[in-house]
C-alpha cells in the first residue's frame, strides 16, 4: 500500500464528513448501545452495593439471636415460632457469661407502641433496649442522647424517637424535652435517632427507643413475661471481636441455650442464630436475580444498538459498492480499500464510543440523583460496551467492504 | 535454430526487417466477452483482434449494444476477457495479480466513464485528488496537480465546487482531468461527449488532441458522433462484438481556438 496511515486517516476523515448523516446515524447506534449497557450495569452495581451497605450499616460482627426457628424456604427466610419458646433475661446472661471474644453485647425487647402528643398520634414499633444497643447496631443520637444505664436501672419514662415518630408527631417543633403518651403513659424525649432511611427491610425510621427495664416492666408487662415470671427479649445482639471468632461464639451460644431450654440431642433448637453472611445470603438471591435482569436488558440493548450500526451499514453497502468501484478503477489496491474502510470504522466507533461513555455515566448518575444510592462505573462494564459496539461497527463497517474489494471494479460499479 | 531464436528475439523487441517499429501500446488478440445471466450467455464481444500504438488518437463507433463500453473496460483492464489476450505494453494483463492491475489503472490508464462517477459531496479538486492518493504522492504536490489538471480543462475557477453544483460538460472535464491528473500514458474515454451540446464537445476533443499532439498520450474513446469522430486519425468501427471497419482519417478537424491555451 502506498498510502502512508496519515493519509488513510485524512482520506476516511474528508469521507465521513462527505457522509456526515450516514456517519452521525452510525455513531448514535454505537453510543446508544455503549451507553445504555454502561447505564444499566452501572445501576446495577450500585444497587448490589447498596444493599450490602443495608447489611453491614447495622453493625459488623454481629450475631443476632431470636426466639422460635427460622425456617428456609426457598425464596429466602420464614420465622415460625415454636410454641411458647422464650428468650429470658436469664438466657441473656447466662450467654454473655459463657463465651468469650465478645467485644460487646446488647438485647431488645420490642412491640408496638401508640404514640400521643398533643392532637398528634402515630403508630409505630417501640424497643426496650440495653445502652449498648446503639454501638452494636452502630446507630447513634443525632440530638440529645441514646438510652443510659441509669434509665435502665431507674425504669425512667425516657424515650429516643426515630426521624418518622419526630416528623408524625413534631412537624414544627424541637421534641427534645416535651412529653408524649406511649400507651397513655408519659414519657419525657431524650433523643433523636439519626435517620436510616427506608429501604427493601422498610421504614427503619419508624420507631422509638426506651430503657429494656421500662419496655419489660412498665410498658409490657403482660406481653414481656414468661409463664415462669421472668422478663423475655425478643433479640440478643453478640458483637464479636472479629470475623474468625464468629462461628466459636455462635456454637458456644447454642449449647448454653440448648442446655438451658433442656433440649434432648434430638429436638431442634427453639431459637435462632442469625449472622450478617446468613442475611446476605438470603437476600443475595434477590440482587443475583437482578442483576440477571440487568444484564438480560443490557444484552438487548446492546443487541438494539448492534442492529442499528448494521442497518446503516447495510444501507450504504450500495453506494459505498460503487464507491469502491470507482475507487479500484482509479487505481486503489484491495489493502488501501480495507484500510480506508477499517480506519471509518475505527474512527465511528472511537467517537461513538466516547459519547456511549459520557452518554452512559450521565444517565447512571442522572437516573441515581433521585434515590437513596450512587451508580457505580466499573471498568469492566465499559470494555464489555465498548468491546461489543466496535467489534459490531468493525464487522458490519469492513464485511461489505472487503466483499466488494474482491470484485471487478466494473462489477462494484454496476452493483445494484 | 540460431536463425530462430534471432527470429524470435527480433519479434519480441518489435524489430521487423532490421528497422525499428514501435511496439503497440494495446495488443488485442480474439477476444471474446460473454456476459451470463441466469442460463443465458449474452456475448457482447465476439473476437476482437486490434493493435493501437503509442501516440494514437482513436475513435470507436457504433451502434448501441454493439460491445464497445465492454472493450472499453476490458483495455482499462476494469473487467477481464471470457478468452483471448490482451497485452498491455507487451505485459499480459491477464498475468497480473490484483496489486499491479491497481497500479496499471493508477499509473498507465486515465478512464473516463460515460457516467463521470464522481465522488458525491466532494468537490472537484478533492475528486480530481483521489488517483494521486493512491499513488502515494504527499498532500502539497496532489494539490498542486490536481489545481493544474482542473485548469487545463478550464476549471481553474470551479475548484471547490461539488460535483452536484457543476454542470454536466463540468462534470465530465473534473473527471477528464481526474484521468489525465496522474500522466498515463492511454487515455480512454467512454463517450465523453454524448451527454454533452456540441460546443463541450468541442471543448473536450480541443483537450484531447493537444493531450495527444503536445504531450503524446494514446487516446481511445468511443463516440456515436461522426463529427466528434472526425477530430481523430484513426476511427474504428464494431457492430455486434465484431470489428467491421478500421479506417485513417486523412484530415482530421482541429478543435482547438487559436489562442494558445493554459498549458498544464
Ligand atoms: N453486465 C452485463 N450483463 C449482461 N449483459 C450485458 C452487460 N453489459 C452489457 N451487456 C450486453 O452486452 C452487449 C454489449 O453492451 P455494451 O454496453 O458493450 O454496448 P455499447 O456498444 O457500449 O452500447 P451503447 O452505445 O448503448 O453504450 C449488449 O447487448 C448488452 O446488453
Ligand atoms: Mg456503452
Amino acid at each position: 500500500m502506498n498510502m502512508d496511515v496519515v493519509e488513510a486517516v485524512k482520506l476516511a476523515l474528508r469521507t465521513l464528513g462527505a457522509n456526515r448523516l450516514r456517519a452521525f446515524l452510525t455513531m448514535i447506534g454505537i453510543s446508544i448501545g455503549i451507553g445504555a449497557v454502561i447505564a444499566l450495569l452501572a445501576i446495577g452495581s450500585g444497587v448490589q452495593q447498596y444493599i450490602n451497605d443495608q447489611f453491614t450499616s447495622s453493625g459488623t460482627n454481629l450475631l443476632g439471636i431470636v426466639p422460635g426457628r427460622i425456617q428456609r424456604g426457598p425464596g429466602g427466610g420464614q420465622n415460625t415460632f415454636a410454641p411458647s419458646s422464650f428468650l429470658t433475661m436469664g438466657d441473656y446472661r447466662a450467654v454473655v457469661a459463657g463465651t468469650s471474644n465478645v467485644e460487646a453485647h446488647a438485647a431488645d425487647f420490642t412491640s408496638v407502641g401508640n404514640f400521643a402528643y398533643e392532637s398528634r398520634t402515630s403508630q409505630v414499633q417501640v424497643s426496650g433496649v440495653t445502652p449498648s444497643f446503639s454501638r452494636v447496631r452502630n446507630w447513634r443520637a443525632i440530638s440529645g442522647r441514646f438510652v443510659e444505664e441509669a434509665d435502665n436501672n431507674s425504669r425512667a419514662r425516657v424515650v429516643v424517637l426515630g426521624q418518622t415518630v419526630v416528623n408524625d408527631l413534631f412537624p414544627e417543633e424541637d421534641p427534645l424535652g416535651k412529653q408524649v403518651k406511649i400507651n397513655g403513659l408519659p414519657f419525657r424525649v431524650i433523643g433523636v435517632m439519626e435517620s436510616k432511611g427506608s429501604s427493601f427491610l422498610g421504614d427503619q425510621d419508624a420507631i422509638a427507643f426506651v430503657p429494656l427495664s421500662t419496655a419489660q416492666e412498665r410498658l409490657f408487662q403482660r406481653q414481656a413475661q414468661a409463664r415462669t415470671g421472668e422478663r423475655v427479649l425478643s433479640t440478643i445482639y453478640l458483637q464479636a471481636t472479629s470475623d474468625a471468632a464468629r462461628p466459636q461464639i455462635e456454637a458456644t451460644a447454642r449449647d448454653i441455650l440448648r442446655e438451658r431450654h433442656r433440649l434432648g440431642p434430638d429436638d431442634a433448637d427453639d431459637f435462632s442464630i442469625i449472622s450478617q453472611t446468613e442475611l446476605l445470603n438470603t437476600f443475595g438471591a434477590v440482587t443475583s436475580v437482578l442483576t440477571l435482569f440487568l444484564g438480560a436488558i443490557a444484552a438487548i440493548s446492546l443487541l438494539v444498538g448492534g442492529i442499528g450500526i448494521m442497518n446503516i451499514m447495510l444501507v450504504s453497502v450500495t453506494e459505498r459498492t460503487r464507491e469502491i468501484g470507482l475507487r479500484k478503477a482509479i487505481g486503489a489496491t484491495p489493502a488501501a480499500i480495507l484500510g480506508q474502510f477499517l480506519i471509518e470504522a475505527i474512527v465511528l466507533s472511537f467517537i461513538g464510543g466516547v459519547f456511549g461513555i459520557v452518554l452512559g455515566v450521565g444517565i447512571a448518575f442522572g437516573v441515581t440523583r433521585f434515590v437513596d444510592f450512587s451508580a457505580i462505573v466499573q471498568p469492566g462494564a465499559i470494555i464489555l460496551a465498548v468491546g461489543f459496539s466496535v467489534a459490531v461497527g468493525l464487522f458490519f463497517g469492513i464485511y461489505p467492504a472487503r466483499r466488494a474489494s474482491k470484485l471487478n471494479p466494473i462489477d462494484a460499479l454496476r452493483f445494484e | 535454430m540460431i536463425e530462430a531464436t534471432v527470429q524470435s528475439n527480433r519479434q519480441a523487441t518489435g524489430l521487423k526487417n532490421g528497422k525499428a517499429t514501435p511496439m503497440p501500446v494495446i495488443d488485442v488478440q480474439d477476444v471474446t466477452k460473454i456476459y451470463k445471466m441466469g442460463d443465458i450467455e449474452v456475448p457482447a464481444l465476439r473476437g476482437v483482434t486490434l493493435q493501437i500504438y503509442p501516440g494514437e488518437l482513436v475513435a470507436i463507433m457504433g451502434p448501441s449494444g454493439s460491445g464497445k463500453s465492454t472493450l472499453m473496460n476490458i483495455l482499462g483492464c476494469l473487467d477481464q476477457p471470457t478468452s483471448g489476450t490482451y497485452k498491455l505494453d507487451g505485459v499480459d494483463v491477464e498475468k497480473l495479480n490484483d496489486n499491479q492491475l491497481a497500479e496499471i489503472r493508477n499509473r498507465k490508464i486515465g478512464f473516463v466513464f460515460q457516467s463521470f462517477n464522481l465522488l458525491r459531496r466532494t468537490s472537484a479538486i478533492d475528486n480530481v485528488e483521489q488517483p494521486l492518493i493512491y499513488a502515494g504522492v504527499k498532500a502539497r504536490e496532489r494539490h498542486e496537480r490536481a489545481r493544474a489538471a482542473l485548469e487545463s480543462v478550464g476549471l481553474g475557477n470551479r475548484l471547490k465546487h461539488h460535483s452536484n453544483e457543476l454542470s454536466g460538460g463540468q462534470q465530465q472535464r473534473v473527471a477528464i482531468a481526474r484521468a489525465l491528473v496522474t500522466n498515463p500514458a492511454i487515455i480512454l474515454a467512454d463517450e465523453p461527449t454524448g451527454n454533452l451540446d456540441s460546443k463541450s464537445g468541442a471543448e473536450i476533443m480541443c483537450i484531447f488532441q493537444r493531450l495527444n499532439m503536445e504531450q503524446g498520450n494514446t487516446v481511445i474513446f468511443v463516440t456515436h458522433d461522426p463529427r466528434i469522430a472526425a477530430h481523430t486519425r484513426r476511427i474504428i468501427r464494431i457492430s455486434d462484438g465484431r470489428i467491421v471497419g478500421d479506417e485513417p482519417v486523412d484530415d482530421p478537424v482541429i478543435a482547438c481556438p487559436d489562442e494558445p491555451l493554459p498549458v498544464m
